[in-house]
């Protein structure tokens, strides 16, 4: 099962490191493949390095990709990290 | 520190960026971290898998160091300061990474030390060249790690600072998370690092372990040897090198300061600004970047009068963009809301200067091309500055202020690129405070001596008296041979100032104070009789200022100062201001003849 959605990051820190590192502790809990696509780059949503250098800021557009038996799940919950406007400090 | 070879050493004293405060004097313990060199070195088709075990040894041993790291630092420095390993964590995870090195291993046939190196490398420069600061800042963890995990390919000793056997100022080029976890607490000092920003890992560390360190200090690691008698300033960011004894005692006396002063600043945090008389006077802060506002409140000042921006445009290549000034000025406007925040326009320029900008060498620096003048060349740098305070503006309470005013024409040609700004962003419908207050700083002879004038087309002035003192005297800061003509209690500096306050005030604009005097004990007394407004100076210094405003009445301070303004040289008014400063608050540390 393939699932795709088109975010716009609402967070002030933007996709940046210690989202990034919530993102991809999210996206490891599941067996699908999780990709993040931003412009014509694509990258891995299992790799920090990867979701780092989308360099995805607060408004940014980003194309979620799920492929697998727990895509639905996974981009359901990736997709409420991203569009939440505060992820604060506490989380890394 | 008897060894006579060091005594003879010459005083050096050098400027970094403050990164955590307080005061640290010992010996240099200099830490270089080595760099590891890694042969090319080509491998056969039947080593392929045995090299990716190695690779996946490596990574697995490092794991565990990390994850020992961490939970050491969790439980002496508490689980926030651990979850910046938690990030290492995900890097040593990382399956792009690993995939890369494998793939790439399989293809090249070279070592594996040398592969993952390569791809380091490759991951780094991206890294180094990204618009976000945030995001260049996780160099040094990716590096951390890196390092790491080489050292544990090529099965090399660790080089830590665990095992310092006496108590040492330790320097070294960068200080890596992983470098600060491991040291010896109790030995470490302070620090002092070549490269590095505030909200560096080297600078976040110091402030939680209250160790006293500068960065960005760029080549100190090359002019000091282990053993060399050191003082570290986190305060002012200052590192003296083979301090002079005169020196020494300087500090010896502003460490106990120190000490003192962190252990009355919760009583004094909470209780207003007023003299005796009751006249309420502004105490606000100076600050460079937005983390410096726990500092601002912990230290209890009433809102900021100097946010300096000059930050955004050191140690990188592009120009900040709108958008990153955008939040960090709302950031603090938020924070500090309902109190006021005064961002000073870029004054770049005199000794600090931009790589980026291209900027042509000029004989006199502090007379050239600076400031206010170098933004009314550069109209786009300037116009993207101040949208993003205009914008900010909506989120507190946000004033402007421009540096280095000389004349009107330069204040209305500013205001006028002001108000062409606010028309875009009126006609785009984006909120700003229409009734944001503008000022000018006054810190050239001639805008002091014209304040009646300038005073009609501004809100407020505040003075900058480094430059002041320096332009009205002709003493180059930078010279050490003439530093005992800077002379803030000169009384051609009291006589500027005392006219610009009373232009201010008959134009009924407010005027304040951002130079390094506002925070000069010896001047509080001085300064409040001449009728300033606002001091504005370092957090650190604002419950020592605050507890002498409110241990006098105006009458008194009015009468000092009238006093003070008649004396003939400024030995005489410094020796004055020390004696009555000594009489109103017997128990400060000031130093009287």
């Amino acid at each position: 099962m393939v699932v795709e959605r088109v975010i716009t990051i609402k967070n002030k820190q933007g996709l940046h490191a210690r989202p990034a590192a919530l993102f991809v502790q999210i996206a490891n809990k599941y067996s699908s493949e999780i990709t993040v696509a931003k412009g014509k780059q694509k990258v891995n949503g299992k790799s920090i390095m990867g979701i780092m250098m989308l360099e995805a800021g607060s408004g940014s557009k980003v194309i979620l990709t799920a492929n697998g038996d727990d895509a639905e799940q996974a981009v359901k919950e990736l997709e409420a990290l991203l569009s939440s406007d505060d992820i604060e400090e506490s989380v890394i | 520190m008897t060894d006579p070879k060091l005594i003879k050493k010459k005083e050096i004293i050098l400027k970094g960026i403050p990164a955590s405060p307080g005061i640290s004097i010992g010996k240099a313990f200099l830490f270089g971290r080595e760099q590891y060199t890694i042969p090319r070195r080509a491998i056969k088709d039947d080593q392929v898998a045995s090299e990716v075990n190695r690779f996946k040894d490596a990574l697995m041993v490092t794991k565990e160091e990390i994850l020992e790291i961490k939970k050491r630092i969790s439980e002496e420095m508490g689980a926030e300061h651990g979850q910046i390993f938690s990030a290492h964590l995900l890097v040593i995870d990382d399956t792009m990474l690993i995939e890369e090195v494998v793939a790439k291993l399989k293809k090249d046939k070279l070592s594996i030390e040398y592969i993952f190196q390569d791809v380091l490398r490759r991951y780094i420069k991206v890294f180094s060249e990204m618009d976000d600061e945030y995001l260049r800042e996780r160099i040094s963890d990716i590096n951390d790690v890196g390092r790491r995990i080489l050292k544990n390919l090529i099965g090399a000793k660790e080089d830590m600072l665990s095992n310092l056997k006496e108590k040492a100022i330790v320097i070294a080029y960068d200080l890596s998370p992983s470098d600060t976890a491991t040291m010896h607490k109790k030995n470490v000092i302070g620090f002092a690092t070549d490269i590095g920003g505030r909200t560096s890992h080297t600078a976040i560390m110091a402030k939680s372990l209250e160790i006293p360190a500068v960065v960005g200090m760029e080549s100190l690691t090359r002019k000091i040897e282990s053993g060399d008698m050191l003082i570290v300033d986190g305060t002012h960011g200052i590192v003296v090198i083979n301090p002079s004894s005169k020196t020494l005692r300087k500090y010896e006396v502003g460490r106990e300061k120190f000490v003192e002063f962190e252990k009355h600043l919760l009583e004094l945090r909470d209780l207003p600004c007023v003299t005796l008389d009751g006249k309420k006077i502004e105490l606000v802060a100076n600050i460079e970047v937005p983390e410096d506002v726990a500092s601002v409140l912990a230290h209890g000042a009433a809102g900021i009068g100097l946010y300096r921006t000059e930050y955004f445009y050191m140690n990188r290549k592009d120009l900040p963009t709108e958008e990153e000034q955008y939040r960090a000025y709302s950031a603090v406007a938020r924070r500090m809301k309902p109190s006021s925040v005064v961002v000073r326009t870029l004054d770049l320029g005199g000794d600090k200067f931009l790589s980026q900008l291209d900027v042509p060498k000029q004989m006199n620096p502090f007379l050239g091309w600076r400031a206010i003048r170098f933004c009314l060349a550069r109209p786009d740098i300037f116009k993207a500055q101040l949208r993003a305070i205009l914008r900010a503006s909506s989120q507190g309470k946000l004033k402007v202020m421009y540096p280095m005013i000389s004349g009107l024409e330069e204040l209305r040609q500013a205001n006028a690129i002001l108000e062409e700004v606010k028309r875009d962003l009126r006609k785009a419908s984006i909120p700003f405070d229409e009734e944001m207050e503008v000022g000018a700083m006054i810190e050239v002879p001639s805008a002091a001596l014209i304040s009646d004038i300038l005073a009609k087309e501004v809100d407020f002035f505040s003075i900058g008296t480094n430059d002041l003192i320096q332009y009205s005297l002709a003493v180059d800061r930078v010279n050490e041979k003439i530093a005992y003509l800077y002379e803030p209690t000169h009384p051609a500096v009291l006589r500027l100032i005392k006219s610009i306050i009373e232009n201010g005030h008959k134009a009924g604009v407010w005027v304040g104070m951002c130079g390094e005097m506002a925070g000069d004990i010896v001047m509080t007394l001085i300064l409040l009789g001449l009728d300033l407004d606002e001091f504005s100076t370092s957090p650190i210094a604002i419950p020592e200022i605050k507890r002498i405003i409110r241990s006098v009445t105006m009458r008194q301070v009015k009468e000092i100062a009238q006093e003070a303004i008649l004396l003939p040289t400024g030995k005489e008014v410094d020796r004055f201001a020390r004696k009555k400063l000594k009489e109103i608050v017997p128990d400060l540390a000031v130093e009287v003849e």
